[in-house]
Parts: C-alpha cells; structure tokens; sequence
C-alpha cells in the first residue's frame, strides 16, 4: 500500500535537474512579444492613444488600443465552474482593453514587436490622453452617499450584500449581566507572489486558437477565452504545462483573453504574453482586503450571548471572484463559534484598485484575522484563559452546518489544541510570559481555524478521470484536477497504485492537462482537488480492475470472483497462485489473434459532499518595543486534514502555508498613493515578502481523523495552513506587551502608532 | 540603442563555447535562449529573486542582472551542469528529492545554485550563516523549512558529520 507513505514526487527528480518544462521553457522563439500599455491615472475615461511616435521603433509589429476593439465581448474572470442559471453567473464586468479605467494599472493598450526590447521602448513611447474623474480607494468611502461611482449599475459602489440573522440580536442583547466587547479589524491587500509570473503564448491551426498557459484551471479558461472572443468554445484548446505556483492568482482569466485576441488580430501569428514581476503586483489579482466589525454579548460563564459582524470587502475595480469571498469568511463567523443570537452582514464593494479574486484561504484568513484577534479580546476582558476561553465556545462535536450538511465529527478542535501546545510547550512559556515589564517582553499566541473542502452545494463538484493500459501493463491516468507545486500527481499516484493493485512506478500520471484530451474538470482550487480526484480515481480505478479482471478470467479459464491483483500481478485469491503478470495480460490483449482489447476506464464522479478541515497555530514572539520590531522565535500549526496520503509532502504544503501566514501577519501589505492610486511597493524587495531569515523553524503536527464522507479519508490541506497564522502571531504581540494591534500585518509602522496610542512610547 | 551583437567565448557547464550576443542581453537571456540552458529562470529580472542564479567562476550571481558580455572568458555553471554526464545527480539535488524540498520547482534551480555555493566553502556554516546566504532566494512553496534541511543535510554530509542530525 502507497497510501498514507512518504513516497518522493513523481516529478522531483526532473524539477532539480532543471528538465521540468513551464509556459516561457516550451514557447518557440518564433513568437512575437505582447506587452501591456496600462493606465497611469486612477478612474477615468481614456480619451486618445497618440502611437505615432512608439510605431516608428524598429521590431514593432502592431500597436492596438482599446479603440481597436470593435466587438465589446464582456466576460467574467473568475475561476468558477460555469453556471448554467444565469442568476448565478460570474459577473461579466471585463474587456480584452477598456476605454473607461477604474484603477491605475488597468489595460488600456497592448504593443506586439519582435522582442522584449522594442515592445518595452514602445510602451514608453505611447501617448495617452485621459478625461479624469475622481476615484476612491477606501472601500467604506466608496459606500458613501456622493462616492464616485465605478460601475454604472452598481449604487454606492455595493457588488452585493448578504445579510444572515439568527434568533434576534436586539432582543437577545438585554439580558441582564452582559458585558460588551467592540473591535474594528483590518487586513491589508496582498499579492500570490509566486515566483513564476503569469505567461501565456497563442497560436492558430486550421481555424482553431491554442493559448498555453500557466494557469490553474485550464478548462474553465478555455471556456472564459471562448466567451472573450465571442468563439464557440470547442475552438480554443488551452494547454497547461507545469507552472511554477498560483495560489489563487492562477484561479482566474488573466490574460488569456488578451493574448489569444492579439493572436487573432495578427492572423494567427503565435503571440506571448509574459508579465512582468511589478504589473503582476498590480493588473493580475490580489488578495481582499476585509475590514470587519464585530460586536460579543458575553455572559460571565464565558459564553456568548449575542454577536454581530459587519465585514467590508475591497473588491478594487472588477468583480473577478466578487462575494465568494466575503461570504466565505462571513460564513465562518457563524459557524466557529456558534451563537444563537447572531446578525450578519457583509458587503463587497468596488474601489480604483486593483483587483481582488481567489488567494490561498479565500476569505478565511481575513475572517480569522478578525475573529481570533476579537475571541482574544474577549477572553481577556473577560478575565479567561485564552485557550479555556476557545475550548467552550468553539464548534461542538456533532455540529452539522444547516447549508453544506457538514459535520464535525471528531474532537478535533481540542486534540489539534492539545497537540500544537505540546509541541510548543504552551503552557509553561504562557505562565512564564504573563506580566512583562521592560523593553523586550516575549509573548505566546493562540488562533484556530475551519477550512471548507471543495464548493459543494454551491456547486456541483464533478471529477473525471480516465486509465490507459499500455501494452506492459502500466497505466496512464488523466485528471481534469491540476498539478501547480502542491503534489496533487504524486497523490494522485499513490491512490491509483492501491486500488489497482499495481507497483507506483507503473503509474503515470499526466501531468499536463490538454482541453483537446483530458478529461473535464475544473481545476486546482477551494482545496478541493485530493479530495474530488479521490472518488473519480478509486471509481475509475474499480472500473479497470473489472475489465481487467473479466479479461485475465477468459484467458485463465478461472471465475472473476476468484481474480485480484497484487503488486501487479493477477492473483488466484483461493490459493495465492499467481498466475500471469499484468504486462503479460496486456501484452496478450493488444496483440491477441483471438481477443484484442484496448483496457481503458474513465468515469465521472459527482460529489455531493464536502468537509471540514480544522486547525490551529501556536506563535511565540519576542518584541522590542522601542524598535517597534517582532521577532518570530517559534511556531506551530496542527492540522486535521483527515487521512494524510503522503505525511511528508502534507508536512510541506503545512510550511508553506505559514510562511504565507507569517508574511501575512508581519509584513506584506501592497500600499498605494492617496493623491493618484499609485501602488508604491509593487516590486518583490519593497513588498516584503518573508525572507529565509524572517523565519524560524516552523513546525507542522497532524491529527488524522479519517473523513467518512472521502473517498481516502482524506480532506482539505491546501490551503488551511495560511488560515490562522496572523492571528496568533497578534494574540502572541498582545499577550507580550497587552497591545492590541487590530490592524495586520503588525509591522513596526502599526506597532509604533499603537505603542503610541497605548502609552509604551 | 540599435542591435549590435559582439562574440562572447565562455565555458558554460564544462565546455568551451561561443556565440555572437546582443549586447543589450542579459545572461539569462544568453543562456536560455541562446543555449537553451532553460533552468534558469526569469522570476523578476532585477536581481530580487534568485531564481535565475547561477555560478561564474565559482561565485553565485543573479544572473538576470549580470550582462552576457561580461561573461567572456568565465567559466559558468547552470543546474544543467551540476548532474553527471551519465544522468547521475549531485548530493545537494538529491537532498532536495529527499527532504521534500521541491514544490512548484520553479526556484529550485536558483536554490539549488546558491546552496552550491555555500556546500563549496566546503566549511561548517551555523543555522544563522545558512539562512543568510541563502536569503537571496524567494519561495512561495516551502517556506524554506525543508530548503534549510536539506542544504545542512548535505553540509554535515560533506563534512563527514551527518551524525548530528539537522534538528
């Protein structure tokens, strides 16, 4: 069995002989270069391109501006499975180039030349004139009544709002005793930053266009460049080869569109787009930033009583992945720590940003910044202990959440707790850090999470996979579910070996997804994937066996009831004999005078259901105050991510996560000018993205309660591990210095302002 | 300024070499196009990632900001050239196999560059001094963790103290 052990990536070996092939590795040299012409004002409306001047530089192919588009095919971007019911279909907000800019960085131009050089001189050389309205860049500025307006159809700038209520706040809110705990909690926009840009090339043959790209979710890309270009969509094929990293940014149409309209527009001449570094800080996604207002009625037994949420979600200028987010951590709100009395509201609404769509958590590290900075606010006033304080509000064992139908079934709140404290020696350094005085005080700081696994109900979540018995007896397995960093092939592998019954090196998946020829399915997202490709491969994986089996049972004149395979070999289960191996079956079955056969399966699965994944983070800090500067001395995360298919590569996608997290929580933020929308920081050395020396070891433990819902016991890890880092890296500043910093990444500019406001400085 | 392109003789994994470059190329332009030395990555093409670093004349270099004319007579080495002629691989690259150390692998190679420079001082570096001269790396991925391991691994490996243990 392969399940459950540290077996190496299938595509280790080639990644550190550098032989690993992504987007910029295969594009011929052949290509002609596209570059972006973005806007340098806030909000308005572009009046004139003057491209005289940037035509008459050597190795430029053609210029085109937003004036060039001629059919206004609108399209949404997001990484969403397609919905057939046109109420619930992604906003289609976005043009290839627009005319009317709603943030500084939007795409108003693109130049092609012959390479990068002349396509850079060009972009310099294009005059732009703009008519300029005024813009906003807070989002509760942009609610107010006289804000300037977006989007047309859209009143004080409100994409939407969603409204929950429970029992009745107002009236739940007089019992007698209550104490009243308030908080404003901010979480500032940040970028992927993978260290792969996004890239794209297009190209046409026989009428059809081909863009290979990295991106996440090559299906539902061909799908958004068919409804760009006004094409049916069976004549774009988008090819995905191995990408260096997306997290999210990837989950979403970036510029597909663009380069296969270029491509178009050149006559099918293959066209590459390749961003650079500072416009993917900008024009591709960013994370929301979230303000969030929660109001706690606690009662003096330490429960709650009453709780409101008011949470703001900066959209920046288009709708990309819009509400999902906002309503995922408004969501969460609700469901962590249950409360009878609850009101909830959350808004997201537009500003002249850039945009924000899917990042690792997607929403649940904003909610859990929010919530886990409040439940540590409370705890506090209330005169508890913080984790006691967690372990009697937290989601009951048996908790099943009225929408999803998910449960917990485990206590795996309280064994995550445990374990993460024992890990880190929680409770000695607590009592040791309690009431510091001095300029370096340390501090330890708890926060947990809940992480939904995959979309499900809010849409049907459908895997396919298809097998293919070569002629020696290994297979090739195909999944729409898509490889970028985290390991899916390799556990991918490990299922398909089990359940056939075959040696892991006979199985190979296909790394590259085709639209042409993989099978459907919509890709790399909501930490869906190990758990969706589960039931497809154990199914398909079934499917094959039997054929198989049927097959080895005409050759060997035994019943089928009596057949298995075993380490790739067909087995007689009454004596153990063995009795042909399944290279010599196959062998047999493509080259058989009497009986040829081409052993294939492929199936669909539909998954009607979905779990949750929980955790926690444990962060000890060390803070000199004069310097306004924490240091990270120690941390941990423990997760419950069911059944680990592979502990070692879980163990990893774990550390990622919380360097995510810990730059999250302490210094990544992207800042824009207040007098023009700017970005300031847009490049990867004023951004502060964590450094080797910004961490200390970092530690990831696991609780495997197997998920019975899963086809391998398995549930969400993806992203999980970015969930609760921020939060406990805050409750741990607070604990060391009684600071409450409310609004991340607690950086020495929050630290000196709230050290200020407090009285330390 | 115009394309004017000037002969550039150097060794790059092991073999002499040369070409006619643009002199406007950087040295990750003239290795990957050029040479097809795609190993070398473009991750910000300003010398703040590392993912395009190789080895020139023995000392790590962002490559993306090192002129391909300056590489005349140096002797160059790309992850292409750390793995034997027979397919073998070196003991940094299988450390990086080993301690699950790999994800994208995008900036695999740069960090396998860097850490080849270090395990070549051929000299006990502390945690603290690791995590330094590898600090010109940027990973999204690993968080560096299983990076770290894997470098002291093979650290105390070549030294003959694999004994003691990372942790």
């Amino acid at each position: 069995m392969y399940v459950g052990k540290n077996v190496p990536r299938v595509d280790a070996r080639d990644k550190v002989l550098g032989r690993t092939k992504y987007t910029d590795d295969l594009c011929d040299k052949s290509a002609y270069i596209a570059r972006v012409l973005h806007s340098t004002i806030a909000h308005g409306r572009v009046v004139s391109v003057d491209t005289s001047e940037a035509e008459k530089i050597p190795g430029v192919v053609k210029i085109f501006t937003c004036f060039d588009v001629k059919e206004k095919h609108y399209f949404p971007t997001a990484g969403h499975p397609w919905s057939t019911d046109p109420d619930h279909q992604d906003v289609a907000d976005r043009l290839v180039l627009t005319e009317e800019v709603r943030f500084y960085g939007d795409d108003i131009g693109a130049v092609v030349a012959e390479d990068e050089i002349a396509a850079a001189k060009a972009l310099r050389a294009i005059r732009v004139e703009y008519e300029e309205y005024p813009f906003v860049l807070d989002v509760q500025e942009a609610m107010r009544d006289g804000a300037p307006r977006i989007h047309k159809n859209y009143p004080h700038n409100i994409l939407k709002h969603t409204g929950t209520r429970r029992g009745n706040y107002e009236e739940a809110i007089k019992e007698p005793g209550l104490t009243k705990v308030e908080g404003w909690y901010d979480t500032p926009t940040v970028q992927h930053c993978h260290i792969e840009n996004f890239i794209c090339y297009a190209e046409m043959e026989g009428g059809r266009i081909t863009v290979t790209a990295s991106t996440q979710i090559p299906h539902i890309i061909r799908r958004i460049v068919g409804q760009a270009l006004g094409i049916e969509w069976g004549r774009v094929r988008v090819v995905k080869p191995y990408i260096g990293g997306g997290f999210g940014n990837k989950q979403d149409a970036l510029y597909e569109p663009l380069c296969a309209w270029l491509c178009m527009q050149l006559g099918g001449h293959l066209v590459k787009l390749d961003v650079p570094r500072e416009d993917t800080f900008v024009s591709n996604r960013v994370r929301h930033a979230i303000r969030s207002h929660i109001i706690s009625w606690v009662r003096p037994d330490g429960t709650y009583a009453a709780r409101k949420l008011e949470a703001f979600s900066d959209q920046g200028a288009y709708a990309s992945h819009g509400h999902s987010i906002a309503a995922k951590g408004a969501g969460a709100f609700s469901q962590l720590y249950p409360c009878d009395n609850i009101e909830v509201d959350a808004y997201t609404v537009f500003t002249n940003k850039p945009v924000a769509g899917a990042m690792r958590g997607y929403g649940i590290p904003q909610a859990m910044w929010a919530v886990e900075a409040h439940t540590e606010d409370v705890a506090a006033r209330m005169g508890m202990d913080p984790v006691e304080f967690r372990r009697r509000n937290l989601m009951p064992v048996g908790y099943v959440d009225a929408f999803s139908r998910n449960e917990l079934y485990d206590d795996t709140f309280n064994q995550c707790l445990d374990k993460a404290m024992e890990a880190i020696d929680y409770k000695r350094k607590y009592k040791e850090y309690q009431n510091q005085t001095g300029d370096i005080r340390r501090g330890i700081g708890v926060a947990v999470f809940w992480y939904n696994t995959a979309v499900w109900p809010i849409s049907l979540e459908t895997s396919s996979c298809r097998m293919v018995l070569n002629q020696d007896g290994s297979l090739q397995v195909q999944l729409g579910e898509t490889e970028i960093g985290q390991g899916a092939d390799t556990a991918y592998t490990q299922m398909t070996a089990d359940v056939l019954g075959v040696p892991l090196e006979n199985v190979h998946v296909v790394s590259c997804q085709d639209t042409d020829v993989t099978p459907f399915g919509t890709g790399a997202y909501a930490s869906r994937q190990t758990y969706t490709a589960g039931f497809s491969i154990r199914q398909t994986a079934l499917l094959l066996k039997e054929r198989i089996l049927k097959y080895a049972g005409g050759l060997t004149r035994m019943p089928v009831y009596n057949l298995d395979i075993v380490e790739g070999v067909i087995v007689r289960t009454t004596d153990g004999r063995r009795l042909m191996t399944l290279g010599e079956l196959s062998t047999e079955a493509l080259y058989s005078l009497k009986d040829s056969r081409h052993l294939t399966a492929e199936s669909t699965s539909q998954i009607k259901s979905n779990a949750y994944s929980f955790g926690c983070t444990i962060a000890e800090v060390e803070v000199d105050i004069p310097m306004c500067k924490v240091k990270l001395l120690d941390i941990v995360n423990a997760h419950d991510a069911g059944t680990l298919i592979n502990p070692a590569l879980a163990e990893a996608q774990v550390h990622g996560g919380m360097s995510m997290g810990i730059g999250y929580g302490m210094s990544e933020r992207l800042i824009f000018d207040e007098k023009t929308g700017r970005p300031l920081n847009n490049n990867l050395l004023d951004y502060k993205l964590s450094t080797f020396m910004d961490h200390p070891r970092l530690k990831a433990v696991f609780v495997e309660n197997a998920e019975p819902t899963s086809a391998f016991g398995t549930k969400a890890l993806g992203e999980p591990p970015a969930c609760s880092v921020a939060p406990a890296i805050r409750n741990a500043v607070y604990q060391a210095t009684g600071v409450a910093v409310n609004e991340a990444p607690v950086n020495p500019h929050n630290l000196f302002r709230r050290f200020q406001e407090e009285g330390l400085l | 300024m115009s394309r004017q392109y000037k002969l550039v003789s150097c060794t790059i994994n092991g073999k002499q070499v040369e070409k006619m470059v643009d002199v406007r190329a950087s040295l990750t332009d003239m290795l990957r196009d050029d040479y097809r030395l795609t190993s070398v990555k473009r991750g910000c093409e300003v010398g703040e990632c590392g993912a395009c670093n190789v080895i020139i004349d023995g000392e790590c270099f962002n490559s993306c900001i090192y002129l391909a004319v300056w590489a005349q007579g140096k002797e160059i080495l790309t992850l292409e050239g750390l793995a034997g002629p027979d397919g073998g691989i070196s003991d940094i690259q299988q450390a990086f196999i080993d301690e699950a150390a790999v994800q994208c692998g995008f900036c695999t190679p740069g960090f396998i560059m860097s850490a080849a420079a270090i395990l070549e001082a051929k000299r006990e570096f502390t945690d603290d001094e690791i995590r330094k001269r590898m600090s010109g790396n940027l990973c999204r991925c690993t968080g560096y963790e299983n990076i770290f391991r894997a470098v002291k691994k093979t650290m105390l490996q070549r030294l003959g103290k694999e004994k003691e243990g990372i942790l």
